[in-house]
């Protein structure tokens, strides 16, 4: 038998260097998800293709839940409906106990349609319509204000719904100590604006207010930014009870809790620098229990973290279109999965695997996408086993945007498939075709 | 195209410059390319030499080759005379 055939390669020692893009960090390939061939998988339903472990998305939600309720008496986690709103990952998700959170009209039918009860669904987000809102009033949504308009258009809409009263909190923003500080959504608290609101909304009959939401940002790298927040939260849920005698019912802190992928520029990889749900649990739970709350008013604490939950269920396995030697001598290797479905990895460095075997031998190259677009680069240097053409990788940690954020660009979106705790694998979106695009189209008369 | 006569070229794939003073790693079918150039083969001969040491493609090897040779050159670890 002949032995394996490797691409030759040559590469420079330089001794006492630094390498600026750090050493390699594959040695095993990635032949297998949850037991299932990675080989079968693209041989049955092609390549780009999308995975996703149910099994990784349960265990990672009750770790998640368990970080909380070990620590408070009341907690409920949202699912994040824009992190992925597959409807096959929501229902594990609200199969687990998650509630929705939804930030568009869109993302509320979803919801609606995936069975969500209509007063466990949080209706977030700066656009809601008046038909939204309507229907959201109806169904005993949790309505959280984004922003005066928004408020005045509720109060309108109210007033034309006789003995109906609209269930609210509003989103509140404040300096955590990070930056960048995000104001754009909701009111600030250190102006006075999310006072103004509660005191505009108590005045309103036919308003409920009900809690308090926050979302200080994403990927946050600190948990102590947190407990700010909750102490922020605190003081108003607390100067709300002082002023009203009523308690607030559920402190929503949002998500933003970071995964495991390594953001670009980041000098340590992500696994090693995150904080875990310990972390954040301790930092929110033990703020809200010493903020002075007698134990039978504490407020239920809602959770609506996404990608940490779902990021490193999800993986993108592809094919290595080509390789190529760049002007300058570099190694560009062109695979199948481009930023068209990969949006992450505008922000992320992805972890990239082989899903075959391959040597001790390892090159630089850069990654590139399929797309004839500048754009399309997954990662300017990346150290991998020799690939060569028709190999296959497997990208790691992409359950998260990825699939809600995916562009019909040049090309078509790829299958998705979940893989079931038995190891099953169920079809839960079907590739695309050029029906489904051109369907959508109409061409005039006269062009025809 | 020739290996310059004062590279050394170790086995397992380690090549020292002594012009230069550069030093290079090779992996397996860059050493097997390497010694058949030492061996003053033709580049046609090397592509069939290739094809009956591993299991592989004309076109890949053709292309592989290339490759090669022209990251050789960059180095200037080869002569063309």
């Amino acid at each position: 038998m002949k032995p394996n055939y490797e691409s030759p390669i040559i590469k420079k020692l330089n001794a006492g260097m630094m390498n600026k893009f750090g050493s390699r960090t594959e040695y095993i390939p990635v032949k297998y998800i949850d037991n299932v061939a990675v080989a079968d998988l693209m041989d049955q339903y092609g390549s780009p293709l999308f995975v996703i472990s149910e099994k990784t998305i349960r265990q990672n939600y009750q770790k998640a839940v368990k970080a909380f309720k070990m620590r408070y008496p009341k907690v409920q986690f949202a699912w994040s409906y824009k992190t992925n709103y597959l409807d096959a990952v929501c229902q594990v998700f609200h199969q687990e106990g998650s509630w929705a959170e939804v930030v568009s009209g869109f993302e509320y039918q979803k919801a609606l349609r995936n069975g969500v009860p209509g007063n466990l669904i949080i209706f977030n987000g700066p656009d809601k319509s008046k038909e939204d809102l309507i229907l959201a009033i109806k169904n005993r949504s949790l309505i959280h204000i984004d922003h005066f308009d928004e408020l005045y258009m509720l109060i309108d809409i109210l007033e034309d719904m006789e003995e109906t009263k609209a269930r609210v909190a509003i989103r509140v923003n404040m300096d955590t100590g990070i930056y960048p500080q995000w104001d754009r959504f909701g009111f600030n608290y250190e102006n006075g604006q999310a006072w103004n609101a509660i005191m505009r909304i108590i005045a309103q009959e036919k308003l409920q207010f009900e809690g308090l939401h926050c979302h200080i940002g994403t990927y946050m790298l600190t948990a102590n930014a947190y407990a700010v927040a909750a102490q922020k939260m605190c003081e108003l849920a607390l100067s709300y009870s002082n002023t009203t005698g009523e308690n607030i019912k559920y402190i929503d802190m949002g998500g933003g809790f970071c995964s495991v992928n390594t953001l670009k520029g980041s000098y340590l990889q992500g696994a090693d620098i995150i904080p875990t749900f310990d972390d954040y649990a301790e930092a929110i739970t033990s703020t809200i229990l010493q903020s002075g709350f007698r134990p039978d008013t504490l407020p239920l604490l809602i959770l609506e973290t996404g990608r940490a939950l779902i990021d490193e269920a999800g993986y993108l396995l592809g094919t290595v279109l080509a390789t190529k030697r760049l002007a300058d001598g570099r190694r560009a290797t062109i695979v199948d999965t481009g930023v068209n479905i990969m949006f992450t990895s505008f922000w992320y460095n992805h972890r990239v695997s082989p899903a075959q075997d391959f040597s001790q031998h390892a090159e630089d190259t850069v990654l590139y996408g399929p797309l004839c677009m500048n754009i399309d680069s997954l990662r300017e240097s990346i150290t991998l086993p020799i690939l060569k053409k028709g190999d296959r990788i497997v990208i790691q940690d992409v359950g998260a945007y990825n699939m809600t954020q995916w562009m019909q660009f040049i090309t078509l979106r790829p299958n998705v498939v979940m893989i079931d705790t038995t190891g099953k694998v169920h079809l839960i979106r079907k590739q695309e075709t050029i029906d489904s695009i051109v369907n959508y189209e109409i061409v005039p008369e006269h062009l025809k | 195209m020739k290996v310059r006569k004062n590279i050394a070229i170790s086995e397992n794939g380690f090549i020292f410059n002594p012009l230069t003073g550069d030093s290079f790693s090779v992996n397996e079918t860059g050493v097997f390319i390497l010694q058949k150039l030492k061996e003053e083969e033709s580049e046609a001969t090397i592509l069939q030499n290739l094809m009956d040491e591993y299991e592989l493609d004309a076109h890949t090897a053709e292309k592989d080759l290339n490759d090669f040779l022209s990251m050789l050159q960059n180095y200037q670890l080869t002569t063309n005379e």
